[in-house]
């Protein structure tokens, strides 16, 4: 065990594959077990990156070109530690949720450990086709996840979300196919020189193909009209697993291609593109967010604006000063923990609320506040954290983010992201008030175990506590 | 951590850690409810207290925390963040027992009192922040922390008046983080600093200066209830009566004011935006409030409505004060934060009696209610007898700085407008004072919840709080002179603020 990276992988893989031969209880419980031990591992690697700067692994003791590199610089290491911190606490939860006699626990335990195989495999990923066999196996599970419950809607949502996920990886396989093509070489590291000489017409299409592909699955406006009946239709657990983490492998991908393998390419007009792309996808999910009845499509729309946060970063970090690019790029990342976590988190409490509501309706929310407060908090916390209001980490992305805008002189932007700071309190505020009413007599509300409610509070607590930890995050961003 | 440095810690823990434990007790537990609202409460007044006079026997209380690579979170009580504290931390004392008996028996009392105790917390965050980071953070944590008090009631009005509250103080908080960011991208990290910091910059500058200075102006004056910015106010009025006394007296229209205290004289310099012919427009605004405050309150009917114009046009009379380039003015301005918090709480306090003891509302049904609640009605007339600035009370101290200010900075206009104003608030209050005393009682009150026993014209609870603030009212007027009068205390601020 002395080399965590390999186990990152396997250890996924072989609990998800007990879990199913275990059955659901003792596979629930085997697999919190080894998300202790991953998110340890995760600790290590990560002390590891700190210490002495980019790790490289070869599989199998073959390195490129020949064979498959593995790479973790301080972005990877905020993925993966962003990504273990948030599916311990989810992975509780959904022990809990489904204890509750939610249908859909049966595949639950093994698509998540392929899921958080292929997450981790992603991140760690150096070539191009390396990720594309990634984002493939990604997308299955994800899709699988959102099956689960097995009944119609979520059978019809995990269909369309499984036509969208495969044009999406197919239409980046073709990229990967011209790069192949022209210059024989999958690897990031044998590419990145080659490409950043001279930029061909088949180099520029497979940027686009590549692009068009990971934008799909990130769902940015307008790719995003898959996105809420997937997140919102499938059990909340998996709603939360997806819009936290699983949209934001794809990004990941598409800021590491704009910083290394295409920055070439990246020109401002393009930068100017994804924003302006951003600031309607901000514009559109907080008003069709706003619009919803139901908690959970509410809580999906806000997934789509919050996407459009994610893309405002490029036209902040390209072609400006280095000193307000650094800035954007902390803000940025800052962003994608802040909101994984509140979003995360914003998934979970409502869960718990339809729990205890017996149905998803948001007029039926009056009286909870008595009723579930803890919960409610947790909602109202996570949904701060969305506003990029103090105290949250969403506060520090915020600053950052204007900060580095103000000193680039780029006044339109600014503008963007106050007015979605102000689109998402109005939509969160929605649900608040509702809660605050009184209680409608006929009202009953069932009992919710506590460790339903916990493992939310603790992400939201997590999110809190990052404006203060925000500093040692960007310390292992800055590692790589 | 030294012991300084965990003293102002403790200061914002005494009302957070009570707060957090009390949204988690069930709603029977009124006692050690009561009990850890008042401890804390007197635990955060005797820390306040200790740093007054460590402050006067030259004790320095900073504390900073790297949040960022320059950014770093400041937390400081000098003279002013002391003098701020101390008035809401007596006032949230006052206001907590006023609570307590205001809300027997009514629901959703530690939801109550958990967001009242991180209201308290982020005011006084306000009064200690070091630099504007800091004053952000705390400024929007009370725009959160009172936002679930106005709707506390939960009826229609009630969510309207929410609403209206959130949509202008989160616009305001928008843009003031802008003005501040760009701020700080011109300036790099800067604390408050008596005298200012940004007359260092390059003349260049000036122009960014002065939008960022009307931007910082616009984001304020919304919590200070600058006209045209003030309509959430008198709508916020649905909130049970503790939560006006405090949102009108300390709260959140303080919290304004007090951020333009610390604009006008710790991060732009009252000399340089005297250069920068910045004062005279801010002095304007503030006129212009103070006089259409006024004259709204005027037409009022409902007894709530008419003490939230008054408090319009009140709160101005702080910013005018500061505006006008003259150290005395700046002492009528900044004691005015004090004295109008005494006497509104007051006001306040007495309005809600008559609404829970009689369930009386409007002014038209107050006839005689002087002598159905004598004690109540005397705390009533003294603290609006304050507002007219009748001598003997702590308004007549403002009034007369002020006044005598305005004179030295050569703008009669500025006393003029004090004049007026004094006339709208004898004509808006006298009236109710002549009800109260002189018109018959009628034979049965709108509402007669809670009866006179013996000598208790009402709940207890509710009678002790408005006298002790009143009789604060005549204290503050007629030993202003003493050294430990809040006036005194702020002639020792405005030697600091302009370097003398």
């Amino acid at each position: 065990m002395s080399d965590p990276i390999p186990w990152l992988i396997l250890l996924p893989l072989l609990w998800g594959l007990l879990s199913f031969l275990l059955g659901v209880g003792r596979g629930g419980r085997l697999a919190i077990v080894c998300l202790v031990i991953q998110l340890a591992l995760v600790a290590l690697l990560v002390g590891q990156v700190v210490a002495e700067k980019d790790r490289y692994y070869a599989v199998g003791g073959w390195s490129a070109p020949l064979g498959i590199d593995l790479h973790v610089d301080g972005l990877a290491s905020v993925m993966l530690l962003l990504t273990h911190v948030v599916i311990l606490p989810l992975g509780i939860y959904a022990r809990s949720y489904f204890s509750h006699n939610v249908e859909g626990v049966g595949y639950f335990w093994p698509m998540l450990g392929l899921l958080l195989a292929a997450l981790n495999t992603l991140f760690m990923s150096a070539d191009i086709f390396n990720i594309y066999v990634t984002l493939e196996l990604l997308g299955l599970a994800a899709v699988g996840l959102v099956g689960t419950a097995g009944n119609t809607r979520s059978i019809l949502a995990a269909i369309r979300y499984l036509l969208v996920t495969l044009l999406g990886s197919g239409v980046y396989l073709a990229g990967v196919a011209l790069i192949y093509g022209s210059y024989g070489s999958v690897a990031l590291a044998v590419l990145e020189p080659l490409i950043e000489n001279e930029v061909s017409v088949a180099v520029f299409l497979a940027a686009i193909l590549m692009l068009v592909g990971l934008l799909l699955k990130t769902a940015l406006f307008p790719f995003h009209f898959w996105l809420p009946s997937a997140h919102g239709g499938a059990p909340t657990p998996v709603s939360a697993l997806l819009s936290a983490l699983v949209i934001k492998a794809s990004f990941y991908l598409i800021l590491r291609m704009w910083l290394g393998l295409y920055a070439p390419l990246a020109t401002i007009q393009a930068a100017q593109l994804l924003g302006g792309l951003g600031a309607v996808a901000i514009l559109w999910g907080s008003i069709m967010a706003f619009n919803q009845t139901r908690l959970k499509m509410l809580a999906a729309y806000s997934t789509v604006a919050q996407i459009g946060y994610f893309f405002l970063l490029f036209p902040l970090i390209t072609e400006v000063g280095s000193e307000a690019a650094e800035i954007a790029m902390q803000g940025g990342v800052i962003q994608l923990v802040a909101h994984a976590l509140a979003k995360a988190a914003m998934f979970a409490a409502a869960g718990v609320m339809i729990l205890s509501m017996g149905k998803d309706d948001i007029a039926l929310l009056s009286g909870i506040s008595s009723r579930l407060p803890l919960t409610l908090f947790t909602f109202a916390l996570a949904g701060v954290t969305l506003m990029g209001l103090p105290p949250t980490g969403g506060f520090i992305a915020k600053w950052l983010l204007i900060s580095s805008a103000v000193s680039s002189g780029q006044w339109g932007w600014v503008v963007v992201m106050i007015l979605g700071g102000l689109l998402s309190a109005g939509y969160v505020f929605k649900v608040l008030r509702q809660a605050l009413l009184p209680a409608a007599a006929e009202m009953k509300f069932r009992p919710v175990n506590p460790s339903l409610e916990w493992p939310a509070f603790l992400l939201t607590f997590i999110s809190l506590s990052l404006s203060f930890a925000s500093n040692n995050v960007l310390n292992i961003l800055g590692a790589g | 951590m030294s012991v300084n440095e965990s003293l102002l810690l403790l200061v914002l823990a005494s009302s957070l850690v009570p707060g957090v434990i009390i949204f988690f007790l069930p709603e029977s537990r009124i006692r050690l409810r009561t009990l850890l609202n008042l401890t804390g409460a007197i635990l955060k007044l005797l820390l306040i207290g200790y740093m007054l006079w460590g402050i006067q026997h030259g004790q320095i209380y900073i504390l900073r925390y790297n949040l960022l690579l320059n950014l770093e979170l400041v937390l400081k009580v000098d003279a002013l963040a002391a003098l701020f504290a101390t008035l809401s931390a007596a006032l949230w004392l006052l206001t907590t027992l006023y609570a307590v008996g205001y809300l027997e028996r009514s629901p959703h009392r530690s939801r109550f009192f958990g967001f009242f105790s991180l209201c308290v917390t982020a005011t006084v965050g306000v009064a200690m922040a070091g630099n504007l980071f800091t004053f952000f953070i705390f400024y929007e944590l009370l725009t959160l922390s009172t936002y679930p008090l106005v709707v506390h009631r939960g009826t229609e009005a009630a969510i309207r008046a929410g609403n209206i509250y959130l949509i202008y103080t989160l616009s305001g908080g928008a843009v003031l983080l802008v003005a501040i960011i760009w701020l700080y991208s011109l300036l790099g990290q800067f604390e408050f600093i008596y005298g200012g910091v940004v007359a260092v910059l390059d003349s260049k500058y000036s122009p960014q200066l002065q939008i960022i200075f009307l931007l910082l102006i616009i984001g304020l004056g919304v919590k200070a209830a600058l006209v045209p910015l003030h309509g959430w106010l008198p709508q916020a009025m649905v909130a049970p009566a503790p939560v006006s006394a405090l949102l009108h007296a300390v709260a959140v229209v303080k919290a304004g004011a007090f951020g333009i205290i610390r604009i006008v004289y710790e991060v732009y310099g009252v000399e340089y935006l005297q250069s920068m012919n910045l004062l005279i427009p801010l002095a304007i605004a503030a006129s212009i409030t103070i006089i259409w405050g006024s004259l709204r309150a005027l037409w009022q009917s409902d007894l709530k409505r008419r003490l939230a114009y008054s408090t319009v046009s009140q709160v101005s009379y702080i910013i005018l004060g500061v505006s006008l380039f003259s150290p005395v003015s700046t002492i009528g301005g900044i004691v005015h934060l004090v004295h109008q918090g005494i006497m509104k709480i007051t006001l306040f306090f007495c309005a809600g009696n008559y609404a829970e003891t009689l369930g009386i509302h409007k002014i038209s049904e107050m006839n005689g209610v002087g002598w159905r609640m004598p004690w109540t009605s005397i705390a009533f007339c003294i603290a609006a007898l304050g507002m007219i600035g009748a001598p003997l009370t702590a308004g007549y101290i403002s009034k007369l700085y002020l006044n005598q200010g305005a004179e030295i900075a050569d703008q009669m206009w500025a006393s003029g407008v004090l004049t007026v104003s004094s006339l709208f608030n004898a004509t808006y209050f006298l009236p109710i004072m002549y009800r109260f005393w002189f018109k018959t009682q009628p034979q049965t009150w709108v509402q007669e919840r809670i009866y006179a026993r013996g000598r208790w014209e009402t709940h207890g609870l509710l009678l002790i709080p408005p006298l002790v603030s009143a009789a604060a009212t005549l204290v503050a007027g007629i030993f202003a002179d003493t050294d430990w009068s809040p006036l005194y205390w702020v002639k020792l601020i405005v030697k600091r603020e302009y370097l003398l």
